[in-house]
C-alpha cells in the first residue's frame, strides 16, 4: 500500500551542517537555538506562542501555583475557539462546562497581560485560521501552539509545530522550549495538478502513501512547481495536514505568494518595515547543496480527488478507487484494518462512490478559508442541496464570514439551500454542539476521521470542498469532476 | 505527577492495536476540565471502548477483562503495551494525564507520535521504544500468561521480557533521564537558564 518508488533516502546528515549547505529548516531552527543542552535536548527560543481555550487553563494554572509571571506576554496570543457554539455567539454560551472554559481563557488572558481575541471580536476565528490572515505568523518565525494543527503556520515560511501543555507552560514561563531538532525531509509535488484536484487531495494522497506515522520525527519542507503553484490558502490546508502523516510541522519557503498575501495585513510589518522584511525572508530558502535526511518526489497529476475509508487520515484513496482488500495489509495492522472498516460499515475492496451520505461541513483550519468557500459555491451554483443532507457550513473566521458577505458568496450559498454559521472549530471535533450523530455518515473538509471525532459514532469521510460539494447536492458520495460544469 | 524512576517490574496489560489515536485515549467532550485532574482523566481513559452509550463495561475491552481489570498499583499493571504509531493525532496533553491518572507508569510500543512521547514524559511515564520483534514476542508472552512481568530498569535503559529473558536497550537522553531519575522537570530548568534567554534575546 505504501508505494516509495521514488523514495531516495539519505545518510543522516551531520549536526549543524558543516561542509555543506543547510535546509531552511536548519536555518531557522539554529537561529532560535539559545542552547544546546549537553546530552539533551534544545532549548529553542519562540517568538509566537498562541493559546487557545482547550489546551492553556492547566498551564496558566501551573504558572500561577509556581508564583510565575509570563516572561514575554506580547508575544502571547489568545482566542477561544474550540467550544464556541456556531450560532448567537452574542449570547451566552449554552453548554456551562464550555462557557467555563472559554470565560476561563478570557479571565487568564486578563491576568497575565495577554492579548485575546473574545468572541464577537471580529477577529475570533479559529486560532489557525486567525494567525496567518492577522499577519501575525510571519516567514522565519518559531511559532507554537498547544494543537497538532499548528503546523498550519508553517505555509507561511515558518517553523511551526503543536506542543503539549506542559510546553505550553514552558514557553509562557520562559518563551523558549525544550525540543529534540526533527530530522528534515524534502517533499516535492512535480507537475500540474489535474482539474478538480486541490490542496487536500494532494495532502489525504501523501498520507495515504506515507500512512499516518510515515513522517513521524521528520520537519516537511514542501517544494516543486506543484506546491510553488498554490494560493497561500491552499498552502495552508497543506500544512495544516503535515502532523496527520506523523511530522511535528511543514512548511514551505516564502515567495512572491506570501508576501502578496501577507502585505497590509494587521501586524504584518509595514512601510520600511516591511521592505526591509522582506529583503531578509527572501533568503529564507534552502541552499542547492542542502542535504535532506529523507527526500520524496510525487507528480501532481496520479492524484484525483480524495476520500477516506477508514478511522485515520492515512486510510485514503481516489474517488473512483476501492478500499484495500484484506489480502494487502500486513499481519500485525489486520486487526486495526478490520477494526477501522467495522466502525465504518464498509466493506474491504468496496467503492464509495454512490454510497448515501447524511451530512456535510465545510469548515476547520484545514478548509475553512475563503478559497475553500468559493470552491465550495462555485461547484453548487445551480444545484440545490440534497434533501437527505445536513449541511454545516463554518467560516474559519469573522475575516471569512466578511469576505464570503463581500464576494456574494452567501447569496449563491443561500440560492442553493445553504446557510453559513458563524466561525469556530466546530463538527471537526464536536467539542460544541455541532455533533454528528452516531451511525451517521459524513463528509467532512476536516482533519480527521478518528473514531467519534465528530460526535459519539459519528462516520467519516474526510475530501476536499469540492467532493463535499458534490455530496451535498447529489446526498452520495459523488466525483465533483462529474459535476463541475461551472469551472 | 512528579516521582522518581528507577526500576519498574509489574505485569502488563496489552493493547495489540496500531495507530491508537490520542482522541481514543481521552475523547474530546472530556477536554472540557480547568483543572488537571489525572483522577478523572484517568476514569475516562479510552472511554469509548471501555463503556457503552449506558456507561455499562464492554466485555471486549481489554481493561474489563477478568486478567486485566484489576487497577494498576505497584507490581501489577503498571505498564500498558501499545501497537505501533502510538497516540498519534491531537496533541491534547489530557491522553498523557489519563495514561498517569490510571496507573501506568510505563507505556512500552514500537513507535510513538512524537507530541504524545514529549506529553507522557513531561507526565512522568515513561515510553519505552522497543523492537518490532520484542513487541510481538511481548504480545504473544502476555496471551500465553497473563501474569507476565516486564523489568524497566531506568539506569541502564534495558527492558526484559521476563517470560522469555529477552532484553533489550532502550534510548534516552542524559537529560531526560537525570530529570526522570530525580523528579525535576522542564521549568525547573528553563527558569534556571533565563539569563542566557536574556543574552539571546539581546544579541539578535
Amino acid at each position: 500500500m505504501n508505494d516509495n518508488s521514488m523514495e531516495k533516502v539519505i545518510t543522516p546528515s551531520p549536526w549543524g551542517g558543516q561542509g555543506r549547505g543547510l535546509t531552511l529548516f536548519e536555518k531557522i531552527w539554529d537561529a532560535h537555538v539559545v542552547q544546546n543542552v549537553t546530552d539533551g535536548p534544545t532549548q529553542l527560543y519562540i517568538d509566537r506562542l498562541y493559546c487557545h481555550e482547550v489546551t492553556s487553563p492547566q498551564a496558566f494554572e501551573g504558572m500561577r501555583s509556581r508564583g510565575l509571571k509570563c516572561l514575554r506576554p506580547g508575544q502571547i496570543f489568545c482566542m477561544p475557539d474550540h467550544n464556541t457554539p456556531t450560532h448567537d455567539q452574542d449570547k451566552p454560551i449554552e453548554d456551562p462546562v464550555s462557557k467555563t472554559q472559554v470565560d476561563t481563557l478570557a479571565k487568564n488572558a486578563e491576568d497575565f497581560g495577554l492579548t485575546h481575541f473574545g468572541m464577537m471580536d471580529k477577529r475570533n476565528g479559529i486560532i489557525h485560521v486567525v494567525g496567518p490572515e492577522r499577519g501575525l505568523s510571519l516567514p522565519g518565525m518559531t511559532i507554537v501552539c498547544g494543537d497538532s494543527h499548528t503546523s498550519t503556520h508553517g505555509a507561511v515560511g515558518a517553523v511551526a509545530f503543536g506542543i503539549g501543555t506542559s510546553e505550553v507552560e514552558m514557553v509562557m514561563a520562559s518563551q523558549c522550549i525544550l525540543q529534540q531538532k526533527p530530522k528534515s525531509m524534502r517533499i516535492n509535488i512535480e507537475g500540474t495538478l489535474q482539474w478538480g484536484v486541490t490542496a487536500k487531495d494532494i495532502a489525504l494522497y501523501l498520507m495515504s502513501k506515507l500512512t499516518t506515522s510515515g513522517a513521524t520525527g521528520y520537519f516537511v519542507e514542501y517544494a516543486g512547481s506543484a506546491v510553488k503553484g498554490l494560493s497561500m490558502e491552499g498552502r495552508l490546508t497543506l500544512c495544516n495536514l503535515s502532523i496527520e502523516m506523523g511530522a511535528r510541522g511543514g512548511f514551505i519557503a516564502p515567495d512572491e505568494v506570501t508576501f502578496a498575501y501577507l502585505k497590509g495585513r494587521e501586524y504584518a510589518p509595514k512601510g520600511d518595515d516591511w521592505d526591509k522584511a522582506v529583503e531578509g525572508w527572501r533568503n529564507l530558502k534552502s541552499d542547492d547543496d542542502a542535504v535532506f535526511d529523507k527526500e520524496l518526489t510525487f507528480q501532481a497529476e496520479d492524484i484525483e480527488p480524495m476520500v477516506t475509508y477508514g478511522t485515520n487520515p492515512g486510510m485514503g484513496m481516489g474517488i473512483t478507487q476501492s478500499i484495500p482488500t484484506l489480502d494487502t495489509v500486513d499481519e500485525a495492522g489486520k486487526a486495526s484494518f478490520l477494526k477501522s472498516l467495522d466502525y465504518m460499515g464498509f466493506k474491504p475492496g468496496e467503492q464509495l462512490l454512490g454510497k448515501k451520505i447524511d451530512y456535510v461541513f465545510l469548515g476547520a483550519c484545514t478548509n475553512g478559508r475563503i478559497e475553500d468557500f468559493r470552491m465550495f459555491a462555485q461547484l453548487v451554483k445551480g444545484h440545490k442541496k440534497a434533501d437527505n443532507v445536513t449541511a454545516w457550513l463554518v467560516p474559519g473566521s469573522w475575516m471569512v464570514d466578511s469576505q464570503i458577505r463581500e464576494e456574494g458568496i452567501d447569496k449563491v450559498l443561500e440560492a442553493a439551500g445553504f446557510e453559513i454559521r458563524q466561525p469556530g472549530c466546530s463538527a471537526c471535533l464536536a467539542m460544541n454542539d455541532d455533533k454528528i450523530p452516531a451511525g451517521k455518515l459524513s463528509v467532512s473538509t476536516s482533519n480527521r476521521n478518528f473514531e467519534g471525532r465528530q460526535g459519539p459514532g459519528a462516520r467519516t469521510i474526510l475530501a476536499s470542498p469540492l467532493v463535499a460539494a458534490a455530496a451535498a447536492v447529489t446526498g452520495v458520495v459523488t466525483d465533483p469532476r462529474s459535476l463541475m460544469l461551472n469551472f | 505527577m512528579k516521582q522518581k524512576f528507577d526500576i519498574i517490574q509489574s505485569t502488563c496489560i496489552p493493547l495489540p492495536l496500531e495507530n491508537v489515536d490520542t482522541d481514543q485515549i481521552i475523547p474530546a467532550r472530556f477536554l472540557k476540565a480547568t483543572t488537571r485532574d489525572e483522577r478523572f482523566f484517568g476514569d475516562n481513559l479510552f472511554r469509548d471502548w471501555r463503556y457503552d452509550k449506558q456507561g455499562e463495561p464492554k466485555q471486549d475491552f481489554v481493561f474489563n477483562q477478568p486478567d486485566f481489570c484489576e487497577a494498576p498499583h505497584k507490581g501489577i499493571h503498571e505498564i500498558l503495551v501499545a501497537g505501533k504509531n502510538f497516540g498519534s493525532g491531537s496533541s491534547r496533553e489530557h491522553a498523557a494525564w489519563a495514561i498517569a491518572g490510571y496507573g501506568f507508569r510505563v507505556v512500552i510500543s514500537s513507535f510513538f507520535a512524537d507530541i504524545h512521547k514529549n506529553n507522557e514524559l513531561n507526565n512522568f511515564v515513561l515510553p519505552v521504544v522497543v523492537s518490532e520483534d520484542f513487541l510481538a514476542e511481548l504480545f504473544a508472552s502476555i496471551k500465553a500468561d497473563p501474569q507476565t512481568e516486564v523489568r524497566v530498569d531506568v539506569p541502564n535503559q534495558t527492558v526484559t521480557n521476563l517470560a522469555t529473558g529477552r532484553t533489550e536497550q532502550f534510548d534516552i537522553n542524559g537529560y531526560k533521564k537525570y530529570c526522570l531519575m530525580n523528579a525535576l522537570d522542564d521549568i525547573d530548568f528553563l527558569l534556571e537558564n533565563q539569563d542566557k534567554i536574556e543574552a539571546y534575546e539581546s544579541a539578535r
